[in-house]
């Protein structure tokens, strides 16, 4: 089919969410244009580099270790959002991410036996394996033979919507019309300029985990034709992530979860937050924005060798001094500052048993912030650092969509012919917080009923 | 300050700069972990948080470079994090089996593999036609000989077996040593009778040549089964081969029945579909070999993977032309090529890719073994 005809479905984006909508519209008979910024090495933006899903379902199966009904995901997803969730539609999801975890294998993608280890999600989430290349490559792959059209490096720069109504889309020099839109472009967590709206400068620090590619331009010209809006912009998902990490794309494995086994400092050497408040995921979710609030947002973990070996090498060596002056001296903060905070939190520290399974009692006294539990003296040379700055997973401002995943407009009358999937209407569910494996949840099971919506509604 | 490192660089010293590389890319592979489903080499990896030499020889030669972890890895190149984990493994692999060759001496012969080989085999097939013509005069050999012991008119059944049983002997000794050294440098405590089934029946079946499932990747991100198959010819080939001389030499031995033997014949039947294999087998994985991703290539080393399939092959075509022209003045050369061909694939097994199957099955057993201790703490 040539590019000047017209299609009954584009689906612009190239990730989970937009393959599921592309596949379950081919499957429902329509023509389908895919359009993916990216080239075909980063196809897939943000999906490249997931590892489960979250799925509701009623009993145990080969690769998972029990049942996880929807009440309960319904629940966690309350507790994680405290209360910021469409409950209707967030229900809807739940309900409909039963069914995901036979389509999904239809669609070629293949789930590994929990091998359980550090993630206790082996109940819960579904490990693609491989990963999430893996399992975009499965998509592909099933999205080709179907006949789904696919062009890559073809970011679309605008949108032709009349009154709620799609007409056409271009990227490059090409337009191409089709019958009805999906857009499953993503956030907008790698256009720092527009988070510099709502972080200021701060923003030009930031790490962006996943892809250069969710600029947000999709988002911003819905936003722009009258699409109303959900979530709150300020929102994001971030942590804290090796400093040394690239600007984009550094995934999963720059990540640092070490903060128990020592203390974190500021470009200051002062600390700024109790290390030993949570236990992971909560303590992983909260340090991002820890550090977005300090000068600078870096941060640095120091630590000493008793506990170097009791945590997983991660990607980057720790930076290492024989004392605690020449670590400042090479992390580029003031010796004597960094040598006062120390020994003032050494002087704190109670005695108590080490435990960093549970909330032990090693905890300190008399300082300010505290650090309430796994405390210990840092004595013993050499001494090491990790920089850590806020590394951002994806942003949660996006389109408000009804059950059939259209787009409502700002009168709160639903669009002609739009529809959003994934990320781009995250918002939706995920008012602030983050339960392990929802993205996908979100992408998968609104992808397809996008996609099948979209076909019904062009075929009609 | 903090000046990017590249990731998952760590001081400390290997032996190789491929080492080292190796190194990194486990590194970087325990802190990701996403391929832990696909194969042996993840599992065996995590178990540990530091690489040794021997260590990363291990894992390497538990690789059947399927290539599912590079289609699979979003840090592969382009990324700048660069993780080819089969191209590298595949070189540290090839490096292992000359860093444990015995004699010491004859480890260099790995470095040009396919011109090695080639020479020898050369040369071999020389001293066969030159040695039958010395022997007796040319008439000889160009003459027609057939029914029982028509070869050793060419040459005395115990010449034959004086000069194979010597090569065969030698080759077996290099290969049992080179891998104790392999065997010791891995670290491998001893196995059990358990151990030793699982890793037969993990190489038996090549499990871990499917990618976790999908089958192999060769050419790009869309796996078959392609090169399983063909391995399988090959090494099925292979032992059918074997097995066919097996029973040739009882049947000399034992019943007195001298070749050559009928087509009918065990030796002659199984030779025949071994034959096929070897024929088949090493054929498909050349074309699967030139058919292969430029980036899953390990090119520098690629020689003696070529240099085997080819002996193998020419050993099967040889002896198949041998069947066939036995009956004609062509048998001489047929047999001088044929004995040629197998003499030099016997002087060259323990120098070359043959031996990847032997250490593939104590990285398999060490394995096996790894995994019952830990499934028995836990
Ligand atoms: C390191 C990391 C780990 C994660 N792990 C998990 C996990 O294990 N489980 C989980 O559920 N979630 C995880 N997430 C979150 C998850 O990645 C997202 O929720 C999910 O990928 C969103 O899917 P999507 O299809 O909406 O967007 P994406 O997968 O990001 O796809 C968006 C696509 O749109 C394309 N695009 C953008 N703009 C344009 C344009 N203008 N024109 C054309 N195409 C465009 C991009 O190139 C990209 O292909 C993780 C995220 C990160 C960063
Ligand atoms: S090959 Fe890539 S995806 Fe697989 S474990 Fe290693 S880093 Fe992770
Ligand atoms: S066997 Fe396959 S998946 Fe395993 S390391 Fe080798 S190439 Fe990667």
């Amino acid at each position: 089919m040539g590019f000047a005809a017209k299609y009954d479905v584009l689906v612009v984006g190239g990730g989970n969410a937009a393959l599921c909508a592309a596949i379950a519209a081919r499957r429902a008979g329509a023509s389908v244009l895919v359009l993916e910024a990216a080239d075909k090495f980063y196809r897939g933006g943000n999906t490249r580099h997931t590892r489960n899903m979250r799925c509701a379902h009623d009993a145990a199966t080969d690769t998972l270790s029990g049942p996880y009904p929807e009440e309960e995901f319904w629940d966690d997803l309350q507790r994680v959002t405290q209360g910021q969730t469409d409950e209707a539609l967030a229900r809807h999801m739940i309900a409909r991410s039963k069914d995901m975890l036979a389509w999904m294998p239809e669609q070629g993608v293949r789930f590994q036996p929990s091998l359980g280890g550090t993630l206790s999600l082996g109940r819960t989430n579904s490990f693609f394996m491989g990963g999430g290349r893996a399992m975009l490559n499965a998509l592909y792959r099933t999205a080709e033979a179907l006949g789904v059209d696919i062009r890559y490096e073809a970011e679309v720069t605008s949108l032709d919507i009349e009154d709620g109504m799609f007409l056409s889309a271009t990227f490059g020099t090409e337009t191409v019309r089709a019958a009805t839109l999906v857009a499953a472009a993503g956030g907008f967590e790698s256009n720092i300029e527009w988070l510099k709206q709502y972080w200021g400068d701060a923003a030009d620090n930031f790490l962006i985990r996943g892809t250069r590619n969710n600029r947000g331009t999709v988002l911003r010209m819905l936003l722009d034709s009258d699409v109303a809006e959900v979530g709150d912009p300020t929102q994001c998902h971030a942590v804290a992530i090796d400093a040394r990490a690239p600007k984009f794309d550094g995934g999963i494995i720059t990540r640092l979860d070490c903060v128990i086994f020592g203390i974190v400092v500021n470009k200051n050497a002062e600390r700024f937050y109790d290390e030993g408040e949570d236990i992971w995921p909560k303590r992983y979710a909260i340090w991002g924005r820890l550090v977005a609030g300090q000068p600078d947002q870096i941060g640095y973990i120091v630590f000493d060798a008793s506990v170097l070996n009791m945590f997983m090498p991660s990607l980057y060596p720790p930076i290492v001094g024989a004392t605690i002056e020449e670590l400042a001296g090479k992390l580029g903060l003031d010796p004597a500052r960094l040598a006062q905070t120390v020994t003032t939190f050494n002087a704190a520290v109670r005695p108590g048993t080490f435990d960093d399974k549970i909330l032990d009692d090693c905890r300190t006294e008399g300082i300010a912030p505290p650090k309430s539990h796994w405390a210990r003296r840092i004595e013993n040379a050499p001494f090491y650092a990790y920089p850590v700055r806020p590394g951002i997973t994806f942003t949660y401002l996006g389109t408000r969509v009804t059950r059939e995943a259209r787009i409502v407009m700002r009168d709160g009358k639903p669009s002609a012919n739009m529809y959003a999937a994934g990320e781009i209407m995250a918002g939706n569910v995920l008012g602030q917080g983050y339960a392990a494996g929802i993205g996908m949840t979100i992408g998968a099971v609104f992808g397809r009923i996008a996609g099948g919506e979209a076909a019904r509604h062009a075929r009609n | 300050m903090l000046a990017t490192e590249r990731a998952g660089s760590r001081p400390g010293a290997h032996a190789s700069q491929i080492l080292t590389e190796a190194d990194r890319l486990m590194t970087i592979c325990n802190s990701c972990r996403y391929c832990e489903g696909l194969c042996a080499v993840f599992p065996a990896m995590e178990m540990r948080t530091s690489f040794r030499d021997g260590d990363l020889n291990y894992l390497a030669n538990l690789c059947h470079s399927c290539g599912a972890c590079y289609y699979d890895c979003q840090f592969s190149p382009p990324h700048e994090f660069d993780v080819n984990v089969p191209r590298v493994l595949a070189a540290v692999r090839a490096d292992s089996y000359r860093a444990y060759a015995w004699p010491r001496a004859l480890a260099p012969l790995f470095d040009r593999n396919g011109l090695a080989v080639s020479i020898i085999a050369a040369l071999s097939v020389a001293v066969f036609i030159a040695g039958f013509v010395g022997w007796h005069d040319p008439k000889v050999l160009f003459g027609v000989h057939i029914g029982e012991g028509a070869f050793y008119r060419l040459m005395p059944h115990n010449a034959m077996v004086a000069l194979f049983g010597g090569v065969f002997l030698f080759a077996l000794v290099a290969l049992a040593l080179g891998l104790r050294n392999f065997w010791r440098d891995i670290a491998a405590p001893s196995a059990s009778p358990i151990d030793f089934a699982r890793a037969g029946h993990d190489a038996a079946t090549l499990r871990y040549l499917d990618g976790g499932g999908a089958g192999c990747h060769n050419e790009n991100e869309k796996p078959d089964d392609r090169r399983r198959v063909y391995h399988h010819a090959t090494f099925y080939g292979f032992m059918l081969c074997f097995a066919s001389t097996s029973v040739a030499t009882l049947y000399h031995y034992a019943l007195g029945r001298v070749a050559p033997y009928p087509w009918y014949d065990l030796p002659v039947l199984l030779g025949s579909l071994g034959g096929i294999g070897l024929l088949v087998g090493p054929a498909g994985l050349l074309m699967q070999k030139w058919a292969r991703d430029e980036e899953l290539r390990d090119e520098p080393r690629a020689g003696m993977d070529v240099a085997f399939l080819a002996m193998l092959f020419l050993t099967s075509l040889t002896g198949f032309a041998l069947l066939f022209l036995r009956a004609t003045p062509a048998m001489g050369t047929m047999l001088a090529l044929h004995l040629g061909v197998v003499f030099a694939l016997f002087l060259t097994m323990p120098y070359g890719k043959f031996v990847h199957g032997l250490y593939r099955y104590a990285a398999l057993l060490r394995y096996a073994r790894e995994r019952r201790v830990m499934s028995e703490k836990s």
